[in-house]
């Protein structure tokens, strides 16, 4: 079985990656992608391009480095649409259970969750012009429910604890035990949601980038990437493998940080055998 | 059980009305005048104002809105403002893309899903359970249209036993047809068998620790007798729901891999129609997905009723 431990472990070693390559980007790039060099196209690995070059003699390891910042930064802002407007949501709606308000949140998130979310995505960015920026708020929006329903159903059941009938008697808001007690005590369940959220978040964009509706050129994306490189897979299938597999290792080392968190930060789960 | 059901179609009544509304409010705010669009950017404004009156767009948006919804409420979704063609006859032309390949994807997700799923979880801590467990996580992070692509590449350039895409119709026999679908159908089925597969371990690894089953083990019966005889059907009402989902999914989720393999499907009639600022094509067909969705869940719902008894008293 795997340990918790070593699923955060790996976890941790899997999204570090991205993440410096993305860092690094910022300060230092091996070459300049913004121009072509068509002479140089399609140059397999070599020590001076390991991953070689793209059919306009672009960088591949650059394109990858430079892509990473795309995807990290449209699946991180949508996390945090989601969080931002959903927690709050969810808190409120469980302070006001059973009344008309919590029935009104819960049914505006079973409608967001029927709608087919890749339909809408498109939709916004159809309406809004493609554009990371647009991506970022067409996943943000479907990961507002999903933080709005776990914060509500978590917080529905701590409020039948004793330390918030302490807390109610000692003359505490509802806002106020909502901030100081029933947060803190969600965190960790929110922190495994955030990490699953940006796996999705990461998938997500890859895919609006690679129908031409995420980040438009010349910012390189990972999905956009594998768009260019369909025509190219019988003549370089590394194009298309590639950003693929960068893609696939960021998105399993967020999903087993997430596993590993959700273990570590869980003291009923430690020692058990994982379900 | 009555009250249940009564409540239950209440929302499900509710929630296809307020779907329809937010799809037209956002088909509404959509830029670009779908006259113009489809006149050129050479067109006289007389010529745009006549167009935009035969196309009923200069009708207040409230008697747009009642004119659309009673339409589809009779199965008449209004003429394609692109193609002169009425949008149920394109519908039903690419629901004989869509449905199959949900159905098959569906199909190859669930057989792949069951066995691996049940497996792991006799096995559970034990190698077999690891690799299955490894081999699901990896599945859960392919992009299906990455995978479609790497199955294009092996199967259709480099073996040539399928086609790289395109959909001859089914006019030229079934196997032809299905062929066709069969790329198609393993890209979407994959991340959703990584997916079933987990959800069929822990269900099952979850009603292996019911009392029930130790008795069953007690009076004798072998671990795979138990889970055959007792385990599995308890276990299967979370799978059924979610399989239940993941046809709602495959069904409007198949826009990319239908960009893919380049076939006429709904989702491609989506994603055509937005470009094409086919207002009435997108509306519609968007409507259709949603209404898919919000049918499937209503089903699992009453289905869940019928199934167990204890959600039959009523005021749960």
């Amino acid at each position: 079985m795997i340990k918790s431990s070593t699923s955060l472990q790996f976890g941790i070693l899997l999204c570090l990656a991205p993440l410096a390559m993305a860092t690094i980007s910022f300060f230092w790039q091996p070459f300049d992608i913004t121009e072509l060099n068509i002479s140089n196209r399609l140059k397999s690995i070599s020590l001076t391009h390991p991953f070689g070059t793209d059919h306009f003699g672009r960088d591949m390891l650059t394109m990858i480095m430079v892509g990473a910042r795309t995807s990290i930064a449209v699946a991180f802002v949508a996390v945090g649409i989601g969080v931002l407007i959903g927690v709050p949501l969810g808190l409120f709606a469980a302070t006001c259970r059973g009344s008309i308000i919590d029935d009104g949140v819960m049914r505006f998130n079973d409608l967001v969750f029927a709608f087919p979310s890749l339909v809408i995505a498109i939709l916004i960015t159809a309406i809004a012009g493609p554009s990371a920026f647009n991506a970022i708020i067409a996943i943000g929006i479907f990961n507002i429910p999903v933080f709005a329903r776990i914060s509500r159903a978590a917080a529905l059941s701590l409020w039948q604890r004793e330390f918030i009938l302490s807390a109610q008697v000692a003359g505490k808001t509802g806002f106020r035990i909502s901030i100081e007690h029933i947060l803190p005590n969600l965190m960790h369940i929110l922190i495994v949601q955030a990490t699953i959220q940006f796996s999705l978040g990461i998938l997500a964009e890859a895919g609006l980038s690679y129908i031409g509706l995420g980040a438009q050129p010349p910012t390189p994306s990972w999905g956009r990437m594998l768009a260019d490189a369909q025509t190219m897979v019988s003549l370089a299938p590394r194009l298309a493998i590639i950003p693929g597999i960068a893609i696939i290792l960021t998105v399993l080392g967020l999903n087993l940080l997430g596993d590993g968190l959700r273990d570590a930060l869980d003291p009923k789960l430690r020692g058990s055998v994982k379900k | 059980m009555i009250n249940f059901f009564f409540r239950r179609l209440f929302t499900f009544v509710l929630s296809l009305a307020l779907a329809s509304f937010v799809i037209f409010s956002l088909v509404e705010i959509a830029p670009g005048d779908p006259a113009s669009f489809m006149l050129g950017i050479n067109a006289q404004a007389d010529t745009i104002a006549a167009l935009r009156s035969e196309l009923g767009l200069d009708q207040p948006k409230i008697s747009r809105y009642l004119a659309w919804i009673s339409g589809m409420l009779t199965g008449d979704f209004g003429v394609s403002y692109t193609y002169r063609t009425n949008v149920s006859e394109m519908v039903g032309d690419r629901l004989w893309v869509s449905l199959p390949l949900a159905i098959y994807a569906l199909f190859l997700s669930t057989v792949i899903a069951l066995p691996t799923g049940i497996y792991a979880a006799a096995k559970r801590g034990k190698a077999g359970d690891f690799t299955v467990i490894s081999a699901t996580q990896i599945g859960i992070a392919i992009p299906n249209f990455w995978f479609a692509i790497i199955l294009v590449g092996i199967f259709s350039i480099k073996l040539q036993w399928f086609s790289a895409g395109g959909f001859s119709g089914w006019q030229n026999g079934i196997l032809d047809g299905i062929t066709s679908l069969t790329l198609p159908a393993i890209a979407l089925a994959l991340p959703q068998a990584a997916i079933l597969s987990r959800i069929v371990r822990s269900a099952l690894i979850e009603t292996l620790g019911e009392d029930y089953i130790r008795t069953a083990r007690a009076k004798g019966l072998s671990s795979w007798q138990t889970i055959w005889a007792h385990a599995l059907r308890n276990a299967l009402i979370p799978v059924l729901t979610i399989i239940g989902l993941q046809f709602s999914f495959l069904l409007a989720g198949a826009i990319i891999i239908e960009q893919v393999f380049y076939l006429p499907g709904l989702g491609r009639l989506v994603f055509q129609a937005i470009t094409q600022r086919d207002l009435i094509v997108v509306e519609s067909v968007v409507m259709l997905l949603v209404f898919a969705v919000i049918l499937v869940n209503f089903i699992v719902d009453i289905a869940y009723m019928l199934v167990d008894p204890r959600l039959r008293q009523d005021g749960i």
